[in-house]
């Protein structure tokens, strides 16, 4: 889960970092608010997931609370690269000296954790490390040890801060470290970190993302879903437990197992440029078990997308066996009728593994008009992709 | 003789006195896999019957690792608690772990592998969040459906369980010396460049079939690997080439974060190094399917 930079600055003040002292609104009354209670000259900043909102005019700098209240009347609602602006971050300014960067990420390639810093900060970081890897330092943290002050200030002194705010950046590198591994973060990047015209340090910026794997361990970080972006369909999956992920397409697709579905969904897209352009609609893995009641449910997620023509029902039986995925599906088509849900869109059935004959046997015994079987992923999938096109 | 598992394999379960450990210990067993006991400290002195063998509880690996001389573990264990489990195993100076557990968070993982290169990488990590390890015909660690194939000359190795189960189906008629699910998270104990060095050197495994996915750049690496070390046919596999940026499908690792990761980056860098990459699993296993009858 990526993180607004408000919820990024808020997490900072919690773990005692410096940051710029500030507030969220979601209205002009509250921007009003903020401004009253901070005093004096503020900046008001967009509040997207994506970059480039300064030039987009989603950075504004406001004297007192009149100026505030009418410049976050500018910016909410403005449209960002397609991101609408539901919220303002806040903040009084800083007279900025020098900026640098700061980061803990993950190193897939290492299995473990990297630090990069570099005194060329307020810029793209792989720009940075493209024309000048000098000025950039990338320092590998053990997971176990972490990274204490000895280790900080190797890293400072490698980087090349200025001496008279390297031991401050030592603070900032051992507590941001601290609150890297406290919340689960998989990235907590800084830029700019800041030195001010009086010397001191502060983070300016912050892009955090944290590892839902440890939600179990962080309760607190649900509030930090920004539930009107996410997808209605997606919230509706979530609820059921089912991974889905809303896509542009007309073919609906369900699979078990996340690879096996990635992998339809390149089949489909292929078997699309044969028939009008249809694409996938979306991703669903409905896991192992595959019941009759989890394949209701992702029936009924997938059906109840307006763009959906046809779905794909495309399993392999491993562990579970095709007969009872097979009877799953009769039975959620059954389920649905009953819950007033009818289903009236084409199921392109795959089946193959584990009983792969005894479900295709139930598939035409069921005689449902609605599902059509073929035995192949690459055919089922041409079929799904004709269904839609002929249903547009 | 296959890599890693064989039958003279022995293995225990930490976790099986749990609902998804007994079920997988039972299928096991019942695949020919040599399991001896289980794991878990409430209920060590106990034994379990799964369909007449009666396998020993044990209070921990090292125990379990002394009375019965396993030499791997299959870990079935909630995610609060794989780490522990892990450490646990590593402690007792187990030579392979298969982590089947998914969720896990990824600092554990980190910390984890760190405590295992502290260590000095005793004992081989396969996972978390992977379907486990199969040579057919021997032996069987994890969940990996052993009645798809038999026993063959194809080495096969895969981010992605289902995946794995569909390459070994189309290919059944073929076999596998083994089949590695290396799992699908952002961290993972034995990557596909392990697995790769594995077969090179294994006189079972005349070819290789490699399962990729986005996310990352396991199989970015793996092609360089493969050009200066493999000498073996290699066929791969990339599942995601439609996925849009930024969304997650399914796995952790899953994910294509800016310009990288990206399933066209993987199969150019494969097929930069002379392997084959097939546009669907079916278009994949015909690749096989023509190296081996030449054979």
């Amino acid at each position: 889960m990526d993180l607004y930079e408000y919820q990024g600055r808020d997490l900072f003040e919690r773990h005692g970092l410096p940051v710029l002292a500030g507030g969220v609104a979601t209205t002009p009354e509250e921007a009003r608010a903020i401004a009253e209670r901070l005093g004096g000259r503020v900046v008001v900043k967009a509040q997207v997931k994506v970059g480039g909102r300064g030039k987009a005019g989603g950075v504004k700098l406001a004297e007192g609370a009149e100026e505030t209240v009418a410049r976050a009347t500018d910016i909410l609602g403005m449209d960002i690269k397609g991101h609408t602006v539901h919220k303002v971050m806040i903040t009084v300014t800083a007279d900025v000296a020098e900026e640098y960067y700061f980061s803990y990420l993950l190193d897939r390639a290492n299995r473990t954790f990297l630090c990069i810093a570099s005194v060329a900060g307020g810029m793209d970081i792989e720009q940075v490390a493209a024309e000048t890897p000098d000025k950039v330092v990338k320092a590998p943290i053990d997971a176990v040890k972490g990274v204490d002050e000895a280790q900080a200030r190797e890293i400072v002194t490698a980087a090349g801060f200025p001496a008279e705010v390297a031991d401050q950046v030592v603070e900032v590198a051992v507590g941001l470290w601290q609150a890297f591994v406290a919340e689960d973060a998989t990235l907590v990047e800084v830029n700019p970190l800041a030195k001010t015209k009086d010397g001191k340090l502060l983070l300016l910026d912050a892009k955090i993302s944290l590892d839902e794997n440890a939600a179990f361990r962080h309760p607190d970080h649900e509030a930090l879903v920004d539930q009107a972006a996410v997808d209605p369909l997606e919230q509706a999956a979530k609820a059921k437990d089912l991974n889905y992920v809303k896509l542009d397409g007309e073919v609906g697709i369900i699979g078990n197992g996340a690879g096996l579905v990635m992998s339809t969904l390149d089949v489909v897209a292929y078997a699309g440029e044969r028939h009008g352009g249809v694409k996938p609609a979306n991703f669903l893995d409905i896991g192992g078990g595959a019941s009759a009641e989890v394949m209701a449910n992702g029936l009924e997620i997938v059906l109840s997308d307006p763009s959906v023509r046809s779905v794909f029902v495309n399993v392999f039986g491993g562990i579970t066996a095709c007969d009872a995925v097979a009877n799953g599906i009769v039975q959620a088509l059954a389920l649905l009728e009953q819950r007033g849900e009818k289903a009236t869109k084409p199921l392109v059935v795959r089946l193959d593994g584990n009983n792969a004959e005894a479900g295709r046997a139930i598939l035409d015994d069921a005689n449902n008009p609605l599902i059509q079987r073929v035995d192949t992923m690459d055919g089922a999938a041409e079929r799904a992709a004709e269904l839609a096109a002929a249903g547009v | 003789m296959a890599i890693w598992l064989t039958k003279d394999s022995k293995v225990i379960v930490q976790g099986m006195t749990g609902s998804e450990g007994s079920k997988h210990t039972k299928r096991m067993l019942a695949a020919g896999t040599n399991v001896v006991g289980g794991v878990n400290p409430r209920k060590a002195g106990t034994t379990v019957d799964f369909d007449g063998t009666e396998l020993p509880v044990f209070a921990s690996v090292a125990d379990a690792i002394k009375e019965t001389g396993a030499d791997v573990t299959v870990i079935f264990v909630p995610p609060q608690f794989t780490k522990a489990a892990v450490v646990e195993a590593i402690d007792a100076g187990i030579e392979l772990a298969v982590v089947i557990t998914e969720g896990v968070p990824v600092h554990d993982t980190a910390a984890f592998w760190a405590y295992n290169v502290a260590k000095g990488e005793r004992t081989r990590i396969i996972g978390p969040n992977c379907p486990g390890i199969a040579s057919p015909g021997a032996s069987n660690a994890g969940i990996i459906p052993a009645d798809i194939t038999g026993s063959g000359r194809i080495g096969l190795v895969s981010k992605s369980g289902t995946l794995t189960y569909q390459m070994m189906y189309e290919l059944r008629d073929i076999g596998f010396s083994t089949c590695v699910g290396i799992g699908g998270d952002p961290i993972i104990g034995t990557t596909h460049i392990d697995a790769l060095a594995a077969f090179e050197a294994d006189p079972e495994t005349d070819a290789i079939v490699m399962i990729g996915e986005i996310g990352g750049d396991a199989e970015e690496r793996a092609a360089e690997f493969i050009k200066a070390n493999v000498t073996k046919p290699v066929v791969g596999y990339i599942a995601g080439f439609t996925a849009p940026p930024g969304k997650t499908m399914g796995h952790a690792g899953a994910i294509i974060s800016g310009s990288a990761g990206t399933a066209d980056a993987k199969k150019e860098a494969l097929e930069a190094v002379g392997v084959k990459v097939g546009k669907t699993p079916t278009e994949t296993a015909e690749l096989m399917r023509e190296i081996m009858s030449g054979r």
